[in-house]
């Protein structure tokens, strides 16, 4: 049993290099390459909304893709490439959206409402050590 | 009592905003374009390779433009519609013909009829990206100006048209 698992699970690891999906050819500058990697890593497909381009093949996947490698190789930073992105799908295409007038509340929200929590658990805290202690409360623990 | 009006209120202001949320598509993004001049493009027509259709054929007078390919299941959908559309001949059509095959486009218009003024083809999808399309069909409705006022992506029918574009493109000619 545990034999034929094992020789299922390498025919499984064999094959997961047949199914690439970025079938694109690479940049022979490493550094180039890696610039890629993390771009197509960093970027919605906005058909498949929960996939990165890099993991989806879709088409539309697969043609940002190329669009990417293209600037890239036209020797536009990585900030252009985004640029690129953003005016043609907004904001959302990006998986970390840029601090902008548009995005500010997306950005501060979490401070925000951490901030509020904070204000309200001090307040019920100070408010509760006003009260008054509860003796039939401190007896019951005592009793047990 | 007054310990519980703080959270009645948070909860009043959450309820709208919760079913606001619900409501709204994200399948459907927001185009970028909107207000803006359409993207610069220009591409050789499907029918004559030494013809072009560009974003200046846009400005002059409204008009749509939908991208549409043979693969894409919702543009068979709405061709119907699109060629009723253009038989009333209020408002000229420009296909984009997205990554698709030129023959095979040519053959669809020729059994399904040709609802556009003129198709570019946009063999590898460079002019689908530059107008933010994220599927087909989509259809986008561009101002005299050449500006895109409106985009709707999906299969057009009657009553998308009478609810969304109509209002929108009598307001425009007055």
């Amino acid at each position: 049993m545990i034999k034929y698992a094992l020789i299922g699970l390498s025919i499984l690891l064999l094959t997961a290099s047949a199914l690439a999906i970025d079938t694109g050819e690479g940049f022979d500058d490493p550094v180039l390459q890696a610039r890629y990697a993390k771009l197509i890593a960093e970027v919605r497909c906005v058909t498949c909304q929960n996939q990165s381009i890099k993991d989806s093949n879709a088409f539309i996947a697969a043609d940002l893709r190329r669009e990417i490698r293209r600037l890239i190789s036209e020797g536009k930073t990585d900030a252009e490439v985004a640029d690129f992105l953003v005016t043609r799908y907004g904001d959302f295409v990006l998986y970390r959206p840029r601090f902008s007038g548009k995005t500010l509340l997306l950005w501060i929200a979490p401070f925000l409402l951490f901030l509020i929590g904070g204000i309200a658990i001090f307040r019920v805290v100070r408010y509760r050590m006003n009260q008054p202690i509860d003796d039939d409360l401190i007896d019951g623990g005592r009793a047990q | 009592m007054s310990r519980y009006v703080l959270p009645l209120i948070a909860v009043l202001v959450m309820i709208p905003i919760l079913i606001l949320g619900l409501q709204s598509d994200p399948s459907k993004l927001p185009s970028q374009y909107i207000g803006k001049p359409a993207p610069e493009f220009s591409l050789q027509t499907l029918q004559d390779p030494s013809r072009t259709l560009s974003s200046a054929d846009l400005v002059g007078r409204v008009s749509l433009v939908n991208i549409w390919g043979t693969w894409c299941v919702g543009c068979r959908a709405e061709h119907g519609f699109l060629m009723t559309l253009a038989e009333q001949k209020k408002i000229p059509i420009y296909g984009i013909n997205w990554r698709d095959n030129r023959q095979e486009a040519l053959q669809w218009l020729e059994q399904y009829g040709d609802p556009y003024v003129a198709s570019g083809f946009d063999q590898d999808g460079r002019v689908g990206i530059d107008w933010g399309a994220y599927g087909a069909p989509e259809t986008f409705l561009i101002n005299a100006e050449g500006r895109v006022v409106y985009r709707f992506p999906g299969p057009l029918n009657a009553s998308v048209w009478e609810q969304q574009f109509a209002p929108l493109i009598a307001g425009m000619s007055q």
